[in-house]
């Protein structure tokens, strides 16, 4: 019953998302940009998809301390690792749009470098988990370094945006309204995004349950 | 209220006792702050006029690496012979046994900031003292900042593998807003221009930092420490 | 009221339990040795009930009361594979420093007092780096009595120590069960802590499978707690 949710889901998302790219590749291209700025229906919404799972992350850290049930702990690494993935999807796609626009591939760009400093955060969470064997105190230590990172993304994404007012910025693209079928299409990326970081999310946190199981029974086989 | 203070003392007492009987990681500190100031004269011009506008930075990016040694000792020192069970196991509170040690750490990293100030005053041709109350200032806001989430992390980093390479990798990445308060207000009040306008937001910013993650670390160090 | 009470306790590594369902419990001026093979949990109910990690299920009570309150860790003494001392400062210093964490009176005078009791007087302010093996176990339980606990926990207390030691533990253990306090000590070396036990518990893959007095049978032959209550093999 649970599998074949599953797999509706994510037959769901893919179809969600292959109709979305049709749809925007059918849109006229933009006035000052060009078709590059069709990049934006995706580099936004999987930044979107990436906040709500630090959200998440937060949540089944706090959960785990709460509860010491490891459900929760297998739910923050796996929403984690999928939130990182969004980021990073963010990170290349708007790195894309630089090389075009910009003519660069990076620029130290307030929201480019906060994205960069989370992803760092979130990576040195995982980072933290491979080092530590024992898994009460993996997940203990874990939940604990994703409290902070969390209350340090904020902090971060202002005191970048601080740091980059007092420098000359790019300019991005001016502002001017958006066509109503324009903002539908980056509504349904969004819900693209969404389900299928939750098919990822379940599937990965399948996995680490029965990491955990098999960990467990290796664990007793190897008592004595 | 004055029992916890006593104890974070004798903890703090304990540590810097502990430390300079050895001196290890203050000579390893101070050793490697030398260095990276050398290592950067190559990379930059010392005495160029756009060197002195990033030495605030550049300052900054010293503290950071050589402090990290000092914080990588902190909880270190107690493997050796399981103390931290004793002191786990001593009726004090997790946060009076933090406070203590974070305490003891930032004397260290102070100690190590003072001595590396006025060399890289020298090497550098920066007129540090132009602006001395307010440079104070923000090497005290920014070393217990860097103090206070090494020495949490530090806790969590003790007995796992890598542990010199994590710490680094878990902590700078978290400071980031930290140090670059630190770096926006040094570099301005290292070229004789005080904390005014625009700048004072960082202040507020690296206080608020202090701030919230003293509070946080308090309120988690038992669950590092017990579980 | 129990000195120490362990009720229903498991501890889970992941998925595993290291700890099923302990029950166990020690009256004031019982010492309680702990038997069972390695890897059979014993380190850790210790740990747990020494409060240095928290059960998955289930609770622990000393006295009464939960041992991370600070009032119980005042009462308890706990010696574990390492000495818990510091290398770099001297044995006085290192006492003195224990006093003070458990908020002793006179943390000097009880220093003074416990060197002692341990025959370390003379070396007090020598640094611990420089102690032989025997004088740094010495001290380590110097440190575990100094603030005269009412209950000790001792994990493999005998293993690592010489015979000076021993001797040196074995008296101060034997005046602490006359003057009424707990004991719960986890063991190999059963001979020994035959001695001073007056109950024996046995682990089993972190299960107790046995737990009631000392017996004669006990002391005449250490392997016969094994041989009837422990696996096979």
């Amino acid at each position: 019953m649970r599998d074949k949710l599953l797999f509706v889901l994510g037959a769901a998302a893919m179809v969600l998302l292959a109709r979305n790219i049709l749809v925007i590749a059918g849109f006229p291209n933009e006035a000052n940009q060009g078709a590059i700025f069709k990049i934006i229906f995706f580099h936004v919404p999987v930044a979107m998809a990436a906040m709500g799972c630090a959200a998440a992350a937060l949540v089944g850290s706090v959960m785990f301390l709460l509860t010491r049930n490891f459900k929760y702990d297998a739910l923050a690494v796996s929403v984690t690792e999928v939130g990182l993935a969004f980021l990073a999807a963010n990170l290349v796609t708007g790195s894309i749009w630089g090389r075009v626009i910009w003519g660069i591939w990076w620029t130290w760009d307030a929201r480019l470098t906060s994205a960069l400093v989370c992803w760092l955060l979130y990576a040195g969470y995982l980072m933290l988990r491979h080092a530590i064997e024992e898994p009460t105190q993996r997940a203990t230590f874990a939940a604990v370094f994703s409290i902070f990172a969390f209350i340090d993304v904020p902090i971060v994404i202002f005191s970048i945006k601080w740091w980059r007012t007092q420098h000359p910025q790019p300019v991005f693209w001016g502002g001017g309204s958006i066509p109503g079928d324009w903002y539908l299409a980056a509504v349904l990326n969004l819900l693209a995004m969404v389900l299928l970081g939750i098919v990822l999310t379940v599937a990965r946190l399948r996995q680490e349950e029965a990491q955990r199981e098999i960990d467990s029974l290796r664990r007793t086989a190897h008592a004595f | 209220m004055i029992a916890f203070f006593r104890q974070v003392l004798v903890v703090t007492v304990k540590d810097l006792r502990a430390e300079l009987r050895t001196k290890e990681a203050v000579n390893a500190s101070l050793a490697f702050a030398l260095v990276i100031l050398l290592m950067f004269s190559f990379a930059f011009d010392p005495l160029e006029e756009t060197t002195r506008e990033i030495s605030g930075g550049l300052l900054w990016i010293v503290f950071a690496f050589a402090g990290t040694l000092v914080l990588n000792r902190s909880f270190a020192r107690e493997q050796p012979n399981d103390c931290l069970d004793a002191l786990i196991a001593a009726p004090i509170s997790g946060a009076a046994l933090f406070l203590g040690k974070a305490l003891a750490n930032y004397v260290l990293v102070l100690a190590v900031e003072l001595v590396a100030l006025p060399v890289f005053g020298i090497f550098y041709g920066v007129h540090w003292t132009a602006q001395f109350p307010q440079l104070m200032l923000v090497l005290l806001l920014g070393a217990w900042a860097l103090t206070v989430v090494g020495t949490i992390f530090s806790a969590l980093t003790v007995n796992i593998r890598l542990r010199e390479v994590m710490l680094p990798m878990l902590t700078y990445p978290i400071l980031v807003p930290a140090l670059m308060g630190a770096m926006q207000l040094t570099a301005g009040l290292v070229n004789g221009k005080p904390i005014s306008g625009d700048t004072v937001s960082w202040l507020k910013m690296l206080i608020g930092f202090d701030v919230i993650f003293t509070a946080v670390s308090l309120v988690l160090v038992e669950t590092v420490l017990v579980g | 009221m129990s000195a120490v009470a362990v009720d229903g306790v498991w501890k889970f590594y992941g998925d595993y339990p290291a700890l099923r369902d302990v029950r166990l419990s020690a009256e004031p001026g019982c010492c309680l040795a702990l038997i069972g093979r390695n890897g059979a949990g014993k380190t850790t109910l210790l740990r747990i009930i020494a409060g240095f990690s928290r059960p998955g299920r289930g609770h622990v009570r000393i006295f009464g009361q939960e041992p991370r309150e600070t009032s119980t860790r005042a009462r308890m003494g706990f010696i574990g594979h390492g000495i818990s001392v510091y290398d770099e400062l001297s044995a006085l210093e290192n006492l003195i420093l224990f006093g003070k964490l458990y908020s002793l009176p006179d943390p000097r005078r009880s220093a003074m007092e416990w060197l002692e009791r341990t025959g370390l007087e003379r070396v007090r302010n020598g640094l611990v780096r420089e102690f032989s093996r025997g004088m740094r176990q010495r001290l380590a339980v110097a440190r575990a009595f100094l603030h005269d606990p009412g209950v000790l926990l001792l994990d493999e207390p005998f293993t690592a120590l010489d015979d000076r030691a021993i001797a040196v533990l074995q008296r101060l253990l034997r005046e602490a069960l006359a003057a009424r306090k707990t004991i719960v000590m986890s063991t190999h070396q059963l001979r020994e802590a035959l001695e001073l036990a007056s109950h024996v518990a046995l682990l089993t893959r972190g299960q107790v499978s046995f737990h009631g007095p000392a017996t004669p049978e006990m002391v005449a032959d250490p392997g016969y707690v094994y041989a009837r209550y422990g696996e096979a093999g």
